[in-house]
């Protein structure tokens, strides 16, 4: 296909994703630089029959042609993500000053909100991806054990947790898991602890939250090894019996290597989403035990007073995080088809 | 696997039998829960005396004579007017596939007729922009948006829907146009045709299996998405989704979080029929790129 013939059936995708995708990250990266504006002060003197006095009001009307003048703001630089609410130099320093000992220096850390942030970001990714696709695998050996007729209405009632839109099925969880619904009401009996709630200790809402985690996501793993194992050579697997291999040795040595591809692609995916968790936080409620990066944005964004430079800041530092996780894929791409 | 499965001992056949109800319960049971106890009133379905209650309803009995009552789904749609947040919903998911259907095959097909390596790398940076959590994008677009006053108005949710969708949609018709042989528009050119009438007259009538497909993860990803309509649309034009959030700050505290228990409901029921008339191809979409990439 020629150039010009190639760019005429290209331009209007390549459009939406300059417009809404390349150029949203550099309006991040120009509004993480610049602070609002600070309100213009004058000083004035009420002076009344007893004396006079000075106070200090806000000059509306030099405010606004401020922001007129320099809509984005005033130019700070990298002091934003300097600050407290983000990479919080000053903080870190204290604290490695101060701390007596590794844990010392973690508790401390682990007050300045977004490390906070990334530690729970990073948790939750580093356990529900492995889970889900454990869960999933052993799902898919399973349902791989039916008889035929059974396969389509399991693989049906498999895919629901996944479909479901994430916000929704977390509710639905979320309910269940209320001090007075019925898994809520089931921990409490099992603990022999009528006051306990899910909800109100750190741990346990992490806990939730990956569990909610596993669930919804393991279909997508279960889904994609039953269609793998469909493509598991039989013959190799005859010959394998043949020689005396186990069950346990077929897995482990003729279905898991035929797989291995598989399980690369779908850890890549997976970080990738769960690295964005977002949605079981707003359902759960549960901003004050944990945030992720991504509901760290958006509880900046939500608020009263939308604080978009502090937004903008977090974005980069999640945009990074995002390019960091997918550069062993980019380097392999590059020196398999770069040079080439 | 005929022979494996005659060998297969009784104790393997049992344990895999109990570990599929297991998960069958855990996937399904959820859903049963919620759409029974969306027939009750709030004592029962978050019952203080025990989860019986929620089965059996006997303060929904006593408050409407009935152990089932859809008090919570005239809450939702009448009193809170969900039925205008499931139109909003309606037009911007139609929208959505529409026009990211018509943006992904034109350019998914010139991805995969290109010879050049920039189709590769084109491919590529479509990757790092799907792995872009949506909230970032979101908070580059909401001071331009202000500014240019484009905030609040469906046009602008449909349109960001469309170009954060755009990566996948690429990705998968662009494997799905290599499966068809080149030969077949690479003709038609010797015929005289230009490439655009290759193909209008050739392609079109052969991709429809591989649109379906694609098609059906951008509904879902237009009906499922929360952060972009919550954070763009202003409240009258509120699609499902930000509206059941929102039911969840505001009427939690009246006592009414039956409203938002009856909406769930009424969201999850489509993509129930969904699942069951597309199985095959969701199915078939999700492996397509893990089997053969």
């Amino acid at each position: 296909m020629r150039h010009a013939v190639f760019l005429r059936f290209f331009l209007p995708t390549a459009l939406a994703m300059l417009t809404f995708i390349a150029l949203p990250i550099v309006s991040v990266l120009v509004q993480s630089v610049y602070a609002p504006h600070e309100r213009v002060v004058v000083e004035v003197e009420n002076c009344t029959p007893f004396g006079c006095t000075k106070s200090t009001v806000i000059d509306q009307e030099a405010t606004r042609k401020l922001q007129e003048e320099r809509p984005l703001g005033r130019f700070v630089g990298g002091d934003i993500y300097a600050d407290r609410s983000h990479l919080a130099f000053g903080e870190i320093g204290q604290a490695w000053r101060g701390a007596e000992t590794w844990a010392d220096f973690g508790r401390r850390v682990m007050t300045l909100p977004f490390y906070k942030a990334l530690a729970f970001t990073l948790t939750y990714m580093l356990f529900v991806t492995p889970l889900s696709i454990m869960l999933g695998f052993c799902v898919a050996l399973a349902v791989n054990a039916l008889p035929r007729m059974l396969r389509g209405p399991t693989i049906f009632f498999s895919l629901l947790p996944m479909i479901v839109t994430p916000l929704v099925g977390a509710l639905i969880l979320f309910w269940m898991v209320d001090s007075r619904g019925i898994i809520g009401s089931a921990v409490q009996w099992l603990a022999g602890d009528d006051d306990l709630s899910l909800k109100a200790s750190t741990p346990l809402t992490w806990i939730m939250l990956i569990v909610y985690g596993t669930w919804s996501t393991a279909p997508f793993a279960f889904v994609v090894y039953y269609a793998g194992l469909q493509t598991v050579p039989q013959d190799t697997l005859e010959s394998a019996m043949l020689d005396g291999a186990t069950r346990w040795h077929r897995i482990r040595y003729i279905v898991l290597p035929h797989l291995l591809p598989l399980t690369t692609f779908m850890f890549l995916i997976k970080i990738m989403d769960n690295f964005r968790v977002f949605e079981p936080i707003v359902s759960f409620n549960a901003g004050a035990h944990a945030q992720s990066l991504s509901y760290f944005i958006y509880s900046d964004l939500a608020g009263e007073t939308r604080l978009l430079s502090s937004a903008a800041a977090t974005s980069v530092l999640t945009v990074a995080g995002v390019l960091v996780l997918l550069s062993p894929v980019l380097v392999r791409t590059w020196r398999q088809f770069g040079k080439a | 696997m005929t022979i494996s499965a005659r060998r297969r001992p009784a104790t393997l056949n049992l344990l895999i039998g109990i570990c599929l109800i297991a998960w069958l319960l855990l996937a399904i049971f959820p859903f049963v829960w919620t759409l029974w106890g969306s027939f009750k009133v709030e004592g029962d379905f978050f019952s203080k005396a025990g989860w019986q209650n929620a089965l059996s309803g006997p303060l929904t009995q006593l408050e409407y004579g009935a152990s089932f009552t859809g008090a919570g789904y005239h809450g939702a749609w009448v009193k809170e007017e969900f039925w205008r947040a499931v139109l909003n919903s309606l037009v911007v998911v139609v929208c959505v596939v529409v026009v990211s259907l018509t943006f992904g095959t034109l350019g998914g097909y010139a991805l995969s007729r290109s010879t050049y390596r920039y189709a590769f790398w084109l491919l590529i940076v479509a990757l790092v922009f799907r792995a872009m959590p949506p909230i970032t994008l979101v908070s580059g677009y909401l001071l331009p948006f202000y500014r240019l006053n484009l905030w609040g108005h469906l046009p602008t949710a449909i349109i960001v829907l469309v170009a954060i969708n755009q990566p996948f949609t690429l990705w998968m018709l662009t494997a799905f146009f290599k499966n068809i042989p080149k030969d077949l528009d690479e003709s038609a050119r010797v015929d005289g045709c230009t490439q655009f009438q290759a193909f209008r007259h050739v392609i079109i009538p052969v991709m429809w299996p591989g649109v379906i497909t694609t098609g059906l993860f951008s509904f879902l990803l237009a009906y499922n998405d929360f952060v972009v309509t919550a954070m763009l649309l202003s409240k009258q034009n509120q699609t499902m989704i930000p509206k059941i959030a929102s039911f969840l700050g505001t009427t939690q505290t009246e006592g009414n979080v039956m409203f938002a228990v009856a909406s769930v409901v009424s969201v999850t029921a489509p993509l129930f029929l969904l699942v069951m008339f597309f199985q095959r191809q969701i199915v078939s979409g999700l492996t397509a790129g893990a089997v053969k990439g």
